[in-house]
C-alpha cells in the first residue's frame, strides 16, 4: 500500500513523465473500457441486482407487472430456509464437491505422473486424455446416461453376464442400495456415487492438464541428485516432487472445488437433480423454472453466492501469495 | 563388534560406512523392487485412464450404426456385425422435420451462427483490453485484473436468475442476439486472460519504434501486436467457439420455447428426454455434436494446453 503511494506521488514530481503518463492512463482505460461495460452490465449488476431480489417475495407470472425495486421481505429466505430438502441439498452439494475435487485431483496427479516418462505416442494420449473435460457436456452426460441405461446400457450388460448381477442397477434414478461388503451389509447412495463419479471422470483432465505442466517446468537436477544418492522413486516423489506440487495443488483444489460447488450441467443433464442428487444449483433452476419462485431461487442462490465468495478470497490469497514468491 | 570393524578398516569414514551398509543394501533392492513394479504400473495405469476417457465416446459412435432390434437382443456385445452397420441415423438426426429427421442441420447453423458471433465480438473488446492490461499503466489497472478473475471464476447459475428475469422482463429473451451478448460476458474474461500473457512476450522494443513513426495506439494493436500475436488470438478465438458451442444453461433458459432456435446441445438433451426419439438417431446426433469440437481441439491442443495453463496460473 505504502509503497505504492509513494510511487504515484513520486511520478506526479516528475512533469514531462507525468504528462506522458496521464497520456498512457487515458489509453488503457479507453481500451478496456468495452470490457469492462459488458462484465459489469451483464455480470456484476446482475448478481447485485440478484442479492435485492432474494429479498422479494416474486413469481414468473408476476413478472411482466410486479416492481422490480422495493417491495421487500423476508418471505422467500425463511421459505429455503425451512424447506426440508435445503440440508439435504446441501449435504449432497457438500459430499459431491469435496469427493468430487479431491477426486478429480487424485486421478489427474496419477495421469501426470503416468505419462511423465517421455515414450513414443504420448502427445496423442495427453490429447485423448482431455477429451472428458473438452468434449460438449451435453454429449459426455449422453454417453454416460446410454452406457448405464438399465434396458441396453453396456454397463448393466456386462455386470449382468460377466459379474452375476441378478437385475440391471438402475444407476441414475435409485436413490440408495443396500451392498454387502466383507460381510457388513452398507447403504450406498447410488445415483450420488455415480454423479460423483461423473464429475471425477469429466474433470480429473483438468487437473492433469495444470499438473503436466507443473511437472514439466521442475528443475531436473534435484532428483537427480536425489535419486544418485539413492533414493528410490517413492523418496524421490515424496520429499523432492511432492513439495513442488503442493502450492499448484493448493489452486487447484480451490478453483475445482468453487466450480465443483456451483455445477449444473453435469447435475441437471444425469438425473434432474432426482433421487438424492438436488445440488444446490439444481435447487436454483428448479425453484426459477419449475415452480417459477423467482424470491426463493435467488435466496437459494445467494446461499451459493455466500460460500463462493469466502472460496474467491481464498483463492485470491492464494493467488496473490503465489504472485508474490515467484 | 564396531571396534573390531574400525581396527579392520582403519579409516574416519568407517563409521558412517558401517552404519549406512545394511540401509543402503535395504535401499538398493527396495529400489529395484520399486523400479519394477513401476515400470509394469505406468503403462498399465496409462492404458485404463485411456481407455476410461475414450470408451464412452467410442460406445456411442458404435451404437450410432445400431438400430434399436439389434441393441436390445445382444446389448452386451460391443462391435457391431459389419453387415449391420448402418448410417440411416445420421440422416434421420441432420434431415429437417418437414422430411420426418430431427433438424439438427439447422440447429447446427444456429450453433455455429452463436458461436462465430460470440468468437467476433469477443475478440473485437478482448483484443484492446488485454493489450491494455499487459501494456499500459491506466488507475484502476489491477482492480480492472482482479474484476476479471473473479468473473472468470464465477458460475454461470448465479447468473441464471436475474439474467433470466430481466430479459424475461424486457421481452428480448428468445433472441439470440441477447444469447450471444451473454456468450461474450463469460467469456471475455478468460480470453483477456490468455491474450494478456502472451502480449507480454512482445517486445516493446518495436512498438517504440513503431510509436516514433507515428502510428497511435490501435495502429500498434493492428500493426505489431495482431500479426505476432496470431497464432494465440487464433487458439484463443476457437476457445471461445468451443465454449459457445458447448454451452448448455443459458441455451437452455433462453432459447427453450422455440424449437427452430435451438442450439445443438440444448437440441440433443431436449431429444433424449423425449422418448419416441430412436436411440441410434441420438447417438449420431451426439456424434454431430462433439465432431466439430473434438477435430477443433485436436487441431490446436497445444496452444491450447499452454494457453489455459498459462492463463489461469498467473492469474
Amino acid at each position: 500500500m505504502t509503497t505504492r503511494g509513494r510511487s504515484r506521488v513520486a511520478r506526479a514530481g516528475v512533469p514531462p513523465r507525468s504528462s506522458l503518463a496521464r497520456a498512457e492512463a487515458r489509453a488503457g482505460l479507453g481500451l478496456v473500457l468495452p470490457s469492462v461495460v459488458i462484465v459489469v452490465v451483464l455480470v456484476v449488476a446482475p448478481i447485485l441486482w440478484s442479492l435485492l431480489l432474494a429479498f422479494k417475495d416474486l413469481r414468473l407470472v408476476e413478472l411482466a407487472r410486479a416492481p422490480l425495486f422495493g417491495d421487500f421481505s423476508t418471505a422467500s429466505i425463511v421459505e429455503v430456509l425451512s424447506s426440508r430438502r435445503l440440508w439435504e441439498s446441501m449435504g449432497a452439494t457438500f459430499a459431491y464437491s469435496v469427493i468430487g475435487t479431491a477426486g478429480a485431483i487424485v486421478v489427474g496427479l496419477v495421469a501426470a505422473l503416468a505419462l511423465r516418462k517421455p515414450f513414443r505416442g504420448r502427445g496423442l494420449v495427453r490429447a485423448l486424455l482431455l477429451l472428458p473435460y473438452v468434449a460438449p457436456i451435453v454429449a459426455t452426460t449422453f454417453a454416460w446416461r446410454t452406457l448405464l441405461n438399465p434396458q441396453y446400457g453396456l454397463v448393466n450388460a456386462w455386470g449382468q453376464a460377466l459379474l452375476g448381477w441378478e437385475r440391471p442397477v438402475a444407476f441414475l434414478t435409485q436413490r440408495s442400495a443396500p451392498v454387502g461388503l466383507f460381510g457388513l451389509e452398507l447403504t450406498v447412495p447410488v445415483a450420488l456415487s455415480t454423479v460423483i463419479a461423473f464429475e471425477v471422470w469429466r474433470t480429473f483432465p483438468f487437473a492433469f492438464l495444470f499438473l503436466t505442466a507443473r511437472l514439466e517446468a521442475l528443475p531436473g537436477d534435484i532428483e537427480e541428485a536425489a535419486r544418485m544418492d539413492g533414493a528410490t522413486p517413492t523418496q524421490s516423489f515424496r520429499h523432492i516432487v511432492w513439495p513442488q506440487l503442493v502450492p499448484i495443488v493448493a489452486v487447484l483444489t480451490v478453483l475445482r472445488f468453487i466450480w465443483t460447488f456451483n455445477t449444473f450441467d453435469d447435475v441437471y443433464l444425469l438425473t434432474e437433480g432426482r433421487a438424492g442428487t438436488q445440488v444446490v444449483s439444481v435447487g436454483v433452476y428448479n425453484y426459477l423454472v419449475g415452480r417459477g419462485d423467482v424470491g426463493a431461487a435467488s435466496a437459494q442462490a445467494l446461499l451459493l453466492a455466500i460460500v463462493l465468495a469466502v472460496l474467491i478470497a481464498a483463492y485470491l490469497r492464494l493467488a496473490g501469495r503465489r504472485g508474490g514468491e515467484s | 563388534m564396531t571396534e573390531a570393524t574400525v581396527s579392520r578398516d582403519g579409516t574416519k569414514s568407517v563409521h558412517i560406512v558401517r552404519s549406512s551398509r545394511p540401509a543402503r543394501k535395504f535401499t538398493r533392492s527396495r529400489n529395484a523392487i520399486e523400479l519394477r513394479v513401476l515400470k509394469v504400473l505406468r503403462p498399465v495405469v496409462a492404458g485404463t485412464l485411456l481407455l476410461a476417457a475414450v470408451f464412452p465416446f467410442l460406445y456411442v459412435l458404435v451404437l450410432s450404426t445400431r438400430d434399436i432390434a439389434s441393441l436390445q437382443r445382444d446389448p452386451a456385445r460391443f462391435w457391431p456385425a459389419l453387415d449391420e452397420v448402418r448410417l440411416d441415423a445420421y440422416v434421420d438426426v441432420l434431415l429437417p422435420l418437414e422430411s420426418g429427421g430431427q433438424d439438427f442441420a439447422r440447429l447446427m447453423l444456429n450453433s455455429a451462427v452463436i458461436a462465430v458471433a460470440t468468437v467476433l465480438i469477443t475478440l473485437l473488446v478482448a483484443v484492446p483490453g488485454s493489450y491494455a492490461v499487459s501494456r499500459l499503466d491506466f488507475f484502476g489497472r489491477r482492480q480492472v485484473s482482479s474484476l476479471f478473475l473473479a468473473v472468470y471464476l464465477f458460475p454461470g447459475i448465479l447468473l441464471a436468475v436475474p439474467l433470466f428475469v430481466a430479459f424475461t422482463r424486457l421481452g428480448l429473451r428468445g433472441n439470440i442476439w441477447v444469447l450471444v451478448v451473454v456468450y461474450v460476458s463469460q467469456t471475455v474474461a478468460v480470453a483477456i486472460f490468455m491474450l494478456k500473457n502472451y502480449f507480454q512476450t512482445v517486445p516493446v522494443g518495436l512498438e517504440e519504434a513503431a510509436a516514433l513513426d507515428g502510428l497511435g495506439r490501435l495502429g500498434i494493436i493492428r500493426r505489431i501486436i495482431l500479426p505476432l500475436s496470431l497464432p494465440a488470438i487464433v487458439s484463443n478465438a476457437l476457445f471461445v467457439f468451443m465454449i459457445a458451442w458447448n454451452e448448455f444453461l443459458f441455451a437452455l433458459l433462453f432459447l427453450v420455447e422455440d424449437r427452430s432456435r435451438w442450439t445443438v446441445s440444448l437440441g440433443l438433451a431436449q431429444l433424449t428426454n423425449a422418448l419416441e426419439t430412436p436411440p441410434a438417431t441420438l447417438m449420431a446426433g451426439s456424434i454431430v455434436l462433439t465432431l466439430p469440437v473434438v477435430a477443433i481441439f485436436f487441431a490446436t491442443e497445444k496452444f491450447l494446453a499452454g494457453g489455459l495453463t498459462s492463463g489461469a496460473e498467473k492469474g
